[in-house]
């Protein structure tokens, strides 16, 4: 008998606890009711996101407004959750969208024009939209990264171009992402597209498919298990990750260390430059706190905050870069680069071609 | 074998009728939290023309992942059970030292999620793991022997160790009860060891294997982050090939077709389970907890149960372990550094910094409220709806049949396309995605509430008529009846169900992902969040935050077993 009244005073209990807990979730402030207290500004976005407390807290205390984030998946998944709810908007702004996907956002008409003071300064390799409706906001490249340890103990050379990664030395030294899963695997594919051409990158991966390379699905198993410079300590010493990410290496190692475990290959075309963007979602009813914050987000302070957060570098030039940045990541001179029309036309039959060749 | 149709009360036509209403309040939950997202999801892609899926035929692109589905479900399901029953026989008849340990242990890889379980199967199996290691130095190889990661082999691998549990605790709690002097007398009788087992015991266990196999099966049929993450992209199950169409290709007309597939695939499985386990229910004296186990005698039992001890501790147990060690272990910082790997708890300081100053740094302790308090709304949610529908389910008719195969439909559905449902349908308040946080708890026990049926529906069909009949004829009302007789035989279910319900929402991802506001993420959701970035202190970080997750959860599913037990 005891038995059952434990268990009823659980029940009961868990219904009480429930009770008290769901409140501690904060109030919702539905964006479309301007009433007293701050409103709220949606932001959606991916799940890299991430942003210092010092610069959000300003914001929000100068346009006295809560800004909330939605995280909607990686940039690719971000975009066409946009799209797909576009009737019913589900933020105001949308950060994220990168040059890989930023087409099928403008020709799916999901961003108001917006031509923002802060534009003047910025250079205009980084405007991919004549129209403003997707302003630039950072860039960084994928590169392939390796393993310094491995390549010293081994008296390896280190690959310099793409086409070195087709010779005998380098055969199952490689992991990638795949391209139909990975927006770092999407940007390796567009770099050898660029590189060679429509007609001849299939043939180069025909070449590195017989010299092993390994393909898995995202970065996360790429880096982590597979790549053996990061902690995973993996079986491939060259990995598709980004320009950045040896800096990361120093800054969250264990102890401190004045040099990086790993660096990062920047050959002629060997990384792939990607560009962010932010818009204001069509149909927001908060457009005049939506344009503050993409000034803000294009102003120095949050600029300056943006590289150690995302590991990702400012467009506006009078940001300054950390220390880290300057030592241990280096911008590739010659990055592969493609016209957004180009990749939003042809981005799937490329994939597909890929996955005939590679996987199958 | 006919006991069944013959104790039914002569007033059974208005008890029937009496238990329809009992399926109101389960059949709005599901109307509203999922038919409405689902019919959104496939007007919008029906709306859309389907010449984009036509360009290539489109059930070409269905059929190929179909057959991968089915077969590697199938696989992995038959060797679930091949160590689930055996494990589920020794938890249930012997009792040997850290039992009840044991039984912890081996739900907890029912929460890990994929990404560290991948990182857990590597340390172990992988080209530089344990078992390459000592077989390299062993036998002075040059390459890694055991090629495992990105094999069918590593999916396999990974379905056994997320499903085992559940055969062991859905298998195992029926067992239990089993009134162990069937099988003594069909053993006085003469009958030797195997046909007590194969005549007696589990024609009787059918039920409770059926209900396991058919949640195996689901769970493995619906497969996700093992197949993307462990088996590489060479592999693609439906569910996968969903997300890859919705989600990156855009392409919503093939996404429905293949979630519809999916989904009428379910219906087909659960229409087959109804039909084989209809006939199946023994109503059955139950008996004491504990009393059929006992001490192993002779050495025969006592092999076999550490054998099974061993297997389990192999292959659920050992890549948690490898999980923990890693989390405490910082390997020599840079290069040519003297001393070898060191003993720290610096990984787990540093989940309390926030180093970085970061808008989205969630405090550990946060992370864990966050957690505990989605799985006991989870609890709540999917114990009351599931008591409910166990006696809404309970007169044999064939309405029931087809509402059961609908509480088993969420089970079977692509966690994309049902997300994808949400955010279409739940974007104004009162129930808005941005803003209410009750629709986690609510999609979590949407997945739990077949669990929660599943376990308790074949021990409420024990119930003998006739201890209710009794009650009754000594003047307990309706009430009393089922608080005194049906509660008190339920519990142990029940248990089973709250554990279930408790680790699936504890170790959910996807939907939570979808959903939960970042400002309030879960364990699993901070665990991904360390793993998207590089360096060593954000790996050892994940690591960490995964041993507090299996901290946790086993602190509480030790709390729910005590509290039974002794209570």
């Amino acid at each position: 008998m005891k038995k059952i009244k434990w268990f009823s005073m659980m029940m009961i209990g868990g219904l009480v606890l429930s009770a008290c807990a769901a409140p501690a979730t904060p109030p919702s402030t539905p964006t479309v009711t301007p009433t007293a207290g701050p409103v709220t500004l949606m932001v959606m976005t991916h799940d890299s996101f991430a942003a210092g407390e010092a610069v959000i807290a300003e914001f929000e205390r100068q346009n006295n407004v809560k800004l909330s984030f939605l995280k909607s998946g990686d940039a690719g998944a971000v975009v066409n959750r946009a799209i797909l709810s576009k009737d019913t908007p589900l933020a105001d702004v949308l950060y994220g969208v990168d040059n890989a996907f930023l087409s099928r956002a403008l020709d799916a008409g999901i961003f108001e024009q917006y031509n923002s003071p802060q534009l003047a300064a910025i250079s205009s390799e980084f405007k991919l939209d004549p129209q403003n409706r997707a302003l630039p906001v950072d860039f960084g490249d994928v590169c392939i990264n390796y393993d310094k340890a491995y390549f010293d103990q081994k008296k390896l050379q280190v690959p310099q171009s793409l086409e070195d990664l087709e010779k005998p030395e380098y055969k199952g030294l490689l992991v990638v992402e795949n391209p139909a899963t990975s927006s770092p695997g999407l940007a390796f594919l567009l770099a050898t597209v660029a590189h060679f051409g429509q007609q001849g990158y299939l043939d180069y991966w025909k070449a590195l498919r017989s010299n092993d390379v390994a393909v898995v699905n995202g970065w996360e198993i790429a880096y982590y298990t597979n790549f053996s410079g990061s902690s995973g300590k993996g079986a491939q010493p060259m990995v598709v990750s980004y320009n950045t990410s040896p800096a990361a290496e120093v800054v969250f190692a264990t102890q401190p260390i004045d040099s990086s475990p790993t660096a990062s290959i920047n050959g002629p075309d060997t990384c792939f430059r990607q560009i962010e963007f932010v818009g204001i979602l069509k149909g927001t009813h908060q457009r005049a706190l939506a344009e503050k914050f993409i000034d803000y987000m294009l102003d120095v302070s949050f600029q300056q905050d943006m590289p150690l957060q995302m590991y990702v570098y400012p467009v506006n030039p009078k940001a300054g870069l950390p220390e880290v940045f300057q030592k241990y990541a280096q911008l590739p001179s010659q990055p592969a680069r493609l016209d957004p029309d180009q990749i939003a036309k042809n981005r799937d039959a490329w994939i597909q071609a890929w996955n005939g060749v590679v996987l199958k | 074998m006919s006991l069944a149709g013959v104790s039914e009360p002569s007033s059974r036509n208005s008890s029937s009728n009496r238990a329809l209403w009992l399926w109101l309040i389960p059949l709005i939950f599901l109307a509203v939290f999922f038919f409405y997202p689902l019919a959104a999801v496939f007007r919008m892609a029906g709306s859309i023309s389907l010449v984009k899926a036509g360009q290539t035929s489109a059930w070409g692109q269905v059929a190929q992942p179909l057959a991968f589905t089915l077969w590697q479900a199938v696989l992995s399901t038959g060797l679930t059970l091949l160590l689930g029953l055996p494990a589920a026989f020794i938890f249930a008849r012997f009792s040997f030292p850290l039992k009840n340990l044991l039984r912890v242990l081996v739900t907890l890889p029912f929460i890990l999620p994929t990404v560290v379980v991948a990182v857990g199967f590597n340390a172990l199996l992988g080209p530089h793991g344990l078992v390459n290691s000592t077989l390299m130095s062993a036998f002075n190889l040059q390459e890694a022997p055991l090629k495992v990661m990105n094999t069918l082999a590593a999916i396999l691998l990974a379905h056994i160790f997320y499903n085992t549990s559940v055969v062991i605790r859905v298998v195992g709690s029926s067992w239990t009860q089993l009134d162990p002097r069937l099988e003594q007398a069909g053993r006085v009788l003469g009958a030797s060891p195997w046909r007590v087992l194969s005549e007696v015991t589990l024609p009787l266990l059918l039920p409770a294997i059926l209900a396991a196999t058919l949640l195996v099966f689901l769970f493995d049929f619906t497969s996700f982050g093992v197949i993307l993450l462990l088996g590489g992209p060479r592999f693609a199950t439906l569910e996968v090939a969903i997300y890859t169409q919705a989600l990156e290709m855009l392409n919503l007309p093939l996404a429905g077709l293949l979630s519809a597939v999916q989904l009428g695939c379910t219906l087909l499985m659960v229409v087959i389970y109804t039909r084989l386990s209809s006939k199946q229910a023994v109503p059955l004296m139950p008996r004491l907890q504990g009393e059929g186990t006992r001490k192993t005698g002779g050495r025969l039992e006592t092999m076999l149960v550490f054998g099974m001890v061993a297997v389990l501790f192999i292959l659920l147990i050992s890549p948690l372990v490898a999980l923990v060690l890693r989390s405490v272990t910082i390997l020599a910082a840079g290069q040519g550094a003297a001393h070898g790997p060191a003993i720290s708890l610096d990984y787990y300081h540093e989940l309390f910094v926030n180093r970085r100053q970061s808008f989205f740094y969630v405090p550990p302790i946060q992370a864990v409220k966050n957690s505990l308090q989605y799985a006991l709304l989870t609890v709540v949610i999917s114990l009351s709806m599931g008591l409910l529908v166990i006696y809404a389910l309970r007169p044999q008719r064939r309405l029931n049949r087809s509402l059961d195969a609908f509480i088993m439909l969420p089970l079977g559905t692509s966690a994309v396309t049902l997300g994808l449902g949400y955010l279409l349908v739940f974007n104004r308040p009162p129930l808005d995605v941005r803003t209410f946080p009750w629709l986690i708890p609510i999609a979590h026990s949407l997945v739990a509430l077949p669990f929660v049926v599943r376990a308790l529906q074949p021990t409420l069909c024990s119930i003998p008529q006739s201890l209710r009949q009794a009650a009754a004829v000594l003047g307990a009302s309706s009430l009393r009846v089922w608080y005194e007789v049906d509660l008190p035989i339920l519990t142990r279910a029940a248990l089973v169900s709250a554990i279930f319900a408790f680790t699936i929402s504890l170790g959910e991802f996807g939907a939570t992902s979808f959903l939960a506001r970042p400002e309030y993420p879960t364990l699993p959701v901070a665990i991904y969040r360390y793993l998207s970035q590089p360096g060593e202190l954000n790996y050892g970080q994940a690591l960490a935050m995964s041993t507090i997750l299996l901290l946790v959860c086993s602190l509480c599913i030790f709390l729910i077993e005590k509290i039974s037990r002794e209570g």
